[in-house]
């Protein structure tokens, strides 16, 4: 905890996120965005931690995050991506999806782009059409996914006006989060705790596979792919349990893992060290899951000459793998802190990007770690 | 008769009610201000901590813990109070400005307040520590007197300063001896003539005995060596050694606790307080608790001398002064717009078992009635309510049936937001209040056309009349369209799937679509006949099964035995029996047509299955 600083904000957070930095830069993240939710206002706000701007008035280092701008945004938002360096997509409780544009040289925030009714309920007895919370967005440059509470999933371009693909009535249960898979594959969670993965190259409008939780349907809440194996699938439910899925195989997930004691609402694979995985709940917690720590599984080769690069890479390798598809990981190796203790509140979000994690809470408060692995 | 404001443009707001019994109801504004809210929030996680601590532990370390958090909350103030002072300074807009000075001044008389309190009543000091805490409190409380040295040390003859003796005197009346001397230096070296007597001032500045928080003298010692001092004092002033220096004169006079020549330098001290503490330094410095209120009030009359009346602050101050813990909580609930600072020092008071004799003849106790108050006021709020949550939570009498009343008052507008609410009630076995949200929300999905969703919110509540409800629509959709909507959910039922008979024939009724699909047939048939002979599918719905039996008795080979065919026969009799002339008459052709179309075929397939089930066993 003395790692975090903290700052009370006036506004329940629902979405951290860093904005992405450069592939061949080599700094931490200096700058994320927080999206607020259940207020009269909800904004869309953009800090900075970072060394730039950030000295204190009498000289001393600040650690504390600094409102760069915010901009208004219409409904709560539900969840938020950034889609480049400078532009956010935000997805709105009203059914709307905005792409905001962060103007760096003057420190402004505006509208880029907007998807009016990206999700809505239709009404059968009146033409009336009533907005549906839009839950889930992801990017990939230039692809836009959102799903939401009507089970539609919109596939849109940026500067696209209509969306280019709409999957209507794919699931008959509300959509909790999207991600990409592939390119070309989604993978999306629901609330009868299924797992289903949609093939864009596929013109029909089903789902090219359904992985499901065995009989009793805990609604799963978040979804995230482990970034260098793709098959490893790592997703949490409303029971606080984090279950790791093999999409090559199987229906069931690889492993469950007793988490938290209520609904986890994201779930992160480090993106550069995927030995390392955070997750947060509605109970107050932010859990880090480090299956790296034993170090004596993992023998040295240093002293053995030409052969140890080979062998450093088979070994290494394989114990990735098996540190997440292990049948039993927490007998294995896998440390597990809780990086927020004494939080009563929902700990809605959070990211991590390099040496740096962010998370926001019901208690109006962002925690922000930018030495994570000191 | 109560009135509350609305969003309508107020086209005559000039006019005042006219009946004197109504009343404008107002909303507390106090909850919309976005520095506020730092301070709930900040407060409520201090406020659980406090109520997760060991009770058990005893005596100094439980004391040691209740100051912490006292602490805590006043550094919650400061914080909320120094980013309001920014906004004040930083804000062009006049009223904007006058609005967050007076939040500032507010704030800072609550810290105030917090402040003594926790002097008096957490930290209980003994007499002769008492003091240092007040001291401590003066001197973080009444005018910044830094700034004033500041300036005075920069200028070119700081002893020539206009400010120079005040500087001086304000040391003195705030008892912080060393930096007094500090200042006096600077006179010394600046005007040799005075210099002797700046040395004698400062030699009875140093020598000047005072406790410290880790010193282990006795109270007798202290006084026996405070008499010595002040004989010493007394002696330098009558021997006129200051008698040609006025300032020095009166500062000696302040060591030996003049209080005219103190109340001389009303303007310095600005507050009765000050003034209160400033004459025990240099005239009680043992003074106990209980002694305290004598010297309180008289200080308060000497300051005020009659011209003015006391402001609510001083009243406050007053009695705590005089220990009446139950007249400061009154006394702030009157004079502060909300129920934060009451409720939360009510609480820590009450960790300190201060108020425990005390009974209210409504409600229960004062402790839980303020919690309840503040509360309240938060759920009001469309977006703090969160934090009321754990505040109920700790109000063991009323704090349920009140959660239970607000909870249901929450617009549910996502899913997300229904999960939580949710969650806050299955966590406290709310179980009316769960039902009640999950009907909100099947309702909703119903309206919106969103069948699976609405039936996972009434599985999800044990609903089961509900559950038959949607189960109807959707067999309903099926008989129109011929196929099933939302098969991802109906396939995936599992054991929820008991939860209303219709739920379990409309999973069971798609379970034989299925297999009827695979080719399954035989198990598609068994499956069939037991909807109806174990009376799972509703009758009205039994043509329709029958029907789907047609194909099946229409293929190549014998699906229903003949023990199977003479049970659905029974079954098409049950039907048509069951219903009577009047409504035969009234069945339309199409009907009849099905029922003689159905006797052929089970006919046919008797026959077919009589001579098969003959031939297997007599080979």
């Amino acid at each position: 905890m003395e790692d975090f600083s903290a700052k009370f904000v006036s506004q329940k957070i629902s979405k951290t996120r860093w904005r992405p930095v450069p592939a061949a830069a080599l700094q931490p993240p200096e700058l994320f965005a927080t999206g607020s939710w259940d207020n009269e206002e909800n904004k869309i706000s953009v800090w900075s931690v970072g060394d730039f701007g950030s000295l204190g008035p009498n000289g001393e280092y600040q650690e504390e995050p600094q409102l760069l701008c915010d901009i208004r945004h219409h409904g709560d938002v539900m969840d938020m991506q950034f889609f480049d360096q400078e532009r956010i997509v935000a997805a709105s409780s009203t059914g709307s999806v905005t792409v905001f544009r962060h103007h760096q040289n003057n420190q402004t925030l505006s509208i880029n782009q907007r998807w009016e009714r990206a999700h809505y309920h239709v009404d059968p007895d009146t033409p009336f059409y009533g907005g549906a919370s839009c839950t889930g967005v992801i990017c990939n440059n230039p692809e836009i996914v959102t799903v939401g509470e009507d089970g539609r999933i919109n596939l849109f371009r940026a500067d696209h006006r209509e969306a280019v693909r709409t999957i209507e009535n794919a699931d008959s249960s509300t959509l909790h989060a999207v991600t990409f898979l592939r390119t070309t594959e989604i993978l999306t969670v629901n609330s009868i705790g299924q797992l289903k993965i949609w093939d864009f190259r596929q013109q029909r409008n089903e789902p090219s596979q359904i992985f499901s939780l065995t009989g009793d349907r805990i609604p799963l809440h978040c979804v995230d792919r482990h970034p260098n194996q793709q098959h490893i699938v790592a997703t949490g439910g409303q029971d606080g349990m984090l279950s790791i899925w093999d999409v090559r195989q199987g229906s069931m997930p690889v492993s469950l893992l007793n988490a938290h004691e209520a609904e986890m609402w994201e779930v992160h694979f480090h993106p550069s060290n995927p030995d390392h995985l955070f997750t947060c709940s509605e109970d107050g917690s932010l859990w880090h899951w480090d299956t790296s720590t034993d170090v004596s599984e993992k023998p040295s080769f240093f002293h053995q000459g030409g052969r140890s690069t080979t062998l450093l890479s088979h070994t290494a390798n394989q114990s990735v793998i098996s540190a997440w598809l292990s049948n039993n990981p927490t007998k294995d190796r896998m440390e597990i802190t809780n990086l927020v203790p004494n939080q009563t509140l929902s700990v809605n979000s959070l990211d991590v990007l390099g040496p740096c994690l962010v998370c926001g809470t019901d208690a109006e408060a962002i925690y922000v770690n930018r030495h994570l692995f000191a | 008769m109560l009135v509350y404001e609305t969003l309508f443009p107020k086209e005559c707001a000039e006019k005042r009610p006219g009946c004197p019994n109504i009343f404008i109801v107002r909303k507390d504004e106090d909850v919309y201000s976005q520095t506020l809210r730092k301070l709930f929030n900040e407060s409520h996680g201090i406020f659980v901590g406090l109520q997760r601590t060991e009770e058990e532990l005893a005596g100094k370390s439980r004391k040691a813990q209740l100051v912490r958090v006292s602490k805590n909350y006043r550094s919650v103030i400061r914080a909320c109070m120094e980013e309001m002072h920014q906004l004040a300074i930083s804000t062009r807009d006049p009223e904007l400005q006058c609005q967050h000075s007076t939040q500032v001044s507010i704030l800072s008389a609550m810290e105030l307040i917090w402040n003594l309190c926790e002097i008096l009543f957490v930290e209980v000091a003994p007499a002769g520590h008492l003091l240092l805490h007040l001291l401590d409190w003066v001197r973080l409380h009444v005018c910044d007197v830094d700034s004033m040295v500041r300036e005075v040390l920069s200028s070119e003859n700081p002893s020539k300063h206009k400010d120079f003796w005040n500087a001086v005197d304000i040391f003195v009346l705030q008892g912080r001896m060393d930096d007094a001397r500090h200042l006096l230096s600077k006179e010394a070296s600046a005007n040799p003539t005075s210099m002797g007597m700046c040395k004698i001032l400062d030699d009875l500045m140093k020598k000047m005995p005072i406790l410290s928080i880790g010193n282990t003298q006795t109270l007798t010692e202290m006084e026996l060596k405070w008499q010595h001092w002040h004989e010493e004092c007394q002696r330098y002033l009558q021997d006129g050694t200051f008698a040609s220096n006025l300032h020095m004169e009166s500062i000696c006079k302040i060591l030996l606790g003049d209080e005219n020549a103190i109340l001389e330098k009303k303007e310095l001290m600005t507050t009765w307080y000050h003034f209160l503490v400033t004459r025990l330094v240099y005239s009680h410095p043992t003074v106990k608790p209980v002694e305290l209120r004598f010297y309180a009030q008289s200080s308060l009359d000497l300051f005020l001398g009659g011209e003015s009346s006391p402001e609510p602050l001083d009243n406050i101050l007053m009695a705590a002064f005089e220990f009446e813990i139950h007249q400061v909580i009154k006394e702030c609930s009157i004079a502060l717009s909300n129920w934060w600072f009451v409720a939360h020092l009510t609480d820590l008071l009450d960790h300190c078992k201060l108020l425990q004799s005390h009974n209210l003849y409504f409600g229960s106790n004062m402790r839980e009635f303020l919690l309840l108050e503040y509360a309240s006021g938060l759920f009001s709020h469309h977006s703090l309510w969160q934090l009321g949550v754990d505040y109920f939570d700790h109000c063991p009498e009323y704090g349920k049936v009140y959660l239970e009343l607000h909870i249901e008052r929450i617009p549910l507008n996502t899913e997300q937001k229904a999960l939580k609410v949710l969650r806050i009630c299955e966590q406290r076995q709310m179980h009316e209040q769960v039902r009640s949200i999950c009907k909100i929300m099947a309702m909703k999905a119903v309206r919106n056309n969103r069948l699976g969703s609405a039936l996972s919110w009434s599985i999800r509540a044990k609903d089961a009349a509900f559950a038959t409800l949607i189960s109807d629509r959707f067999l309903k959709d099926y008989c129109e369209r011929g196929s099933f909507s939302d098969l991802d959910l109906i396939d995936n039922l599992g054991p929820s799937m008991l939860l209303s008979d219709r739920l379990t024939f409309l999973g069971k009724y798609r379970e034989f679509h299925r297999l009827y699909g695979e080719k399954r047939f035989s198990e598609a048939a068994k499956l069939l006949l037991m909807l109806m002979t174990a009376r799972i599918a509703p009758c009205s719905f039994w043509m329709t099964l029958l029907t789907d039996a047609l194909p099946l008795l229409e293929q190549k080979e014998v699906i229903f035995s003949a023990e199977q065919t003479y049970e659905l026969m029974r079954c098409l009799e049950d039907l048509t029996a069951g219903k009577t002339d009047n409504q035969k008459l009234q069945v339309d052709d199409v009907e009849t047509t099905k029922v003689e179309i159905l006797r052929l075929a089970l006919a046919r397939n008797l026959a077919r299955a009589i001579v098969k089930e003959g031939t297997l066993e007599g080979s």
